[in-house]
């Protein structure tokens, strides 16, 4: 019997898991001992599975010669802006869907439901043109504003759920008090908000970390490239240096990945079928 | 009597203003729509019937449907379609299926249950292009690891260039967006089962239920409605993913990873010729939409909000 239960942990517990552990580990094993070896290291035969000599030259390189610095800063400027935007609608819309009935929540929640099914690619030439014509091609804003639009819908149902679990009765106990309304929601529903809005905050965070399609189109100047685009500008050279390629890809996996640590006990806990495109 | 006449009126007032409160709430999210999602799309439809190129300004002029007949009767968007078909298929197929095999995995109650849970659901926070970067570092005949992982094991005897081999790069973009994907299904199906109430498992094993039994009679139809949801969502997602088929093969070698969606990127990002690309827009979007009506019928989304 105990070595029938030893068994049944091997193979349908141990094994398993440890496979499928190496599938999800070896790319970014590999990305990161690809960045910490020399050129020669690189191309190496047989390869070096573990990187010797050991060097930091490609992340100085990929931060300063491929300018992910910059790219960096750009990231980081729609990410933070367009994220401020999106908590400030979520919270709004997400009061309004939890607190109020009224004639059209429906067709408000089906409205967010099929932005879900946008393919945005459609969505490409259109907005070229629009930004096109107000002068906003190439600059960071009309990436932000696609990313805000984007990414609003799903923050918005994971806001009101969140507004939904705070008990009204605080809000009217603060009314009776003399609150008004709106100084109900800043004392005690924003407060009790807080989790709810980091974890927003970092949802709609890593979507807009990881943008490309847009990025793409809008901006063709080099001083205003997001990671992502500076990532693929990387690829696409003709000579491509590996080991600041790599580089780059950890630097630019590294916040995601933070907050990722950070959200991903909520995620089977309280998302549920939540979903992230 | 006279009271309530003056009071009647007040209340209604009240009630007014207390409505109008959603609406102004909801205006910013409904101004963003209609800006840039509902004119750009009605935009897309009016271009799609034009001759419209910024490029040879001359040309430009009503089309009629002269671009949907060139483009099904030609054969490009047909046999991106077929790529689509089996990128969206193999994607789906694969990545509930050891998405479901995670879920059960970390369903069981064993010590570092949390360790593996993080580990095995990082993919989900990396984007398309970081995927094809990682995985260009693996399929790369030069520098990368598979070749010589595959001939350490003895499974080929000479290095391949996965990516640009036709016959071998869709399957090796598969991989890649199989090893995103995973955590998506394994976090939303896992979510799913920790509500199952163990009294069903229970009564199962009372009934004589083996592991295998319960899984396919209480686990899988408890599970449905999350499945059902899943799938869909992910057929829509992967019908529209461009970021790393785009990054890593850019729809080569000879368009043999090309599926609607690059078609489509493609035609906005490097041809000028936004009439024909407006009208294949107008096809996706109608295909998706037809998508979304079945989706909306099983799914029943939204009947509770009554």
């Amino acid at each position: 019997m105990n070595a029938r239960r030893t068994r049944e942990a091997v193979f349908l517990r141990w094994l398993p898991l440890i496979i499928i552990s190496i599938f999800v580990l070896l790319p970014i094993y590999w990305a990161i001992a690809t960045s910490l070896k020399t050129d020669a290291g690189i191309l190496q035969r047989p390869v070096q599975y573990i990187p010797n000599p050991f060097t930091l030259e490609n992340y100085s390189e990929a931060w300063v010669a491929s300018n992910f610095s910059l790219y960096f800063l750009n990231s980081l400027k729609v990410s933070l802006a367009s994220v401020f935007f999106i908590c400030v609608i979520a919270i709004m819309a997400g009061y309004a869907l939890a607190r109020y009935k009224f004639k059209g929540k429906i067709l408000f929640m089906g409205m967010v439901l099929c932005i879900q099914f946008i393919p945005h690619a459609v969505l490409l030439i259109p907005l070229f043109d629009t930004f096109n014509k107000v002068g906003l091609v190439g600059t960071l804003t009309s990436v932000a504003l696609v990313c805000i639009t984007l990414n609003f819908p799903f923050i918005t149902v994971l806001m009101r759920g969140f507004i939904t679990g705070i008990p009204y009765s605080l809000e009217e106990a603060a009314q009776i008090d003399g609150c008004s309304r709106f100084g109900g929601v800043v004392r005690i529903v924003i407060p009790m908000l807080v989790p709810g809005i980091v974890t927003c905050g970092a949802f709609s965070f890593i979507g807009i970390w990881n943008e490309f399609l847009f990025s793409l189109m809008f901006l063709s100047d080099a001083s205003k490239y997001t990671i992502p685009i500076g990532l693929r500008m990387m690829q696409g050279e003709y000579n491509v240096e590996y080991g600041a390629l790599a580089a780059g890809a950890i630097i630019a996996m590294s916040i995601p990945v933070l907050l990722f640590a950070y959200l991903q006990k909520y995620l089977v806990n309280g998302l549920g079928g939540a979903v992230k495109g | 009597m006279k009271k309530t006449e003056t009071a009647t009126p007040a209340l209604v007032k009240a009630k007014k203003k207390r409505n109008l409160a959603p609406y102004l709430l909801l205006l910013p999210p409904v101004l963003l729509v209609l800006i840039f999602m509902v004119y750009p799309i009605g935009y897309v439809f009016r271009l799609s019937f034009y001759d419209y190129n910024p490029v040879m300004p001359w040309l430009n002029g009503f089309k009629g449907f002269g671009n949907f007949v060139a483009i099904i009767t030609g054969s490009e968007f047909w046999q991106a379609m077929l790529v689509s078909l089996k990128w969206v298929f193999w994607e789906v197929i694969l990545q509930f299926t050891l998405g479901l095999i995670i879920a059960l995995l970390l369903n069981q109650k064993f010590k570092a249950r949390g360790f593996f849970r993080a580990l095995i659901f990082i993919p989900w926070a990396m984007s398309g292009v970081l995927t094809a970067v990682l995985w260009n570092l693996i399929y790369n005949q030069n520098i990368g690891i598979l070749n010589d992982l595959l001939m350490k094991v003895g499974l080929i005897e000479t290095g391949k260039a996965w990516i640009s081999n036709p016959s071998t790069a869709l399957p090796s973009l598969i991989l890649a967006e199989l090893w995103r994907g995973v955590p998506f299904f394994a976090i939303s199906l896992l979510a799913a089962m920790q509500s199952i109430p163990t009294e069903l498992y229970e009564a199962g094993k009372i009934d004589g239920a083996n592991r295998w039994q319960s899984l396919i009679h209480i686990t899988v139809p408890q599970l449905k409605e999350t499945i059902v949801l899943t799938t869909l969502l992910r057929t829509v997602n992967e019908f529209n993913s461009v970021d790393l088929i785009y990054s890593l093969t850019g729809g080569g070698p000879v368009g043999r990873t090309t599926t609607v969606s690059i078609l489509l990127a493609n035609q906005a990002t490097k041809s000028t010729n936004y009439g024909y690309g407006s009208a294949m827009s107008v096809i996706c979007f109608i295909i998706l939409a037809i998508f979304a009506v079945i989706y909306l019928k099983i799914t029943r989304f939204g009947k509770e909000e009554n």
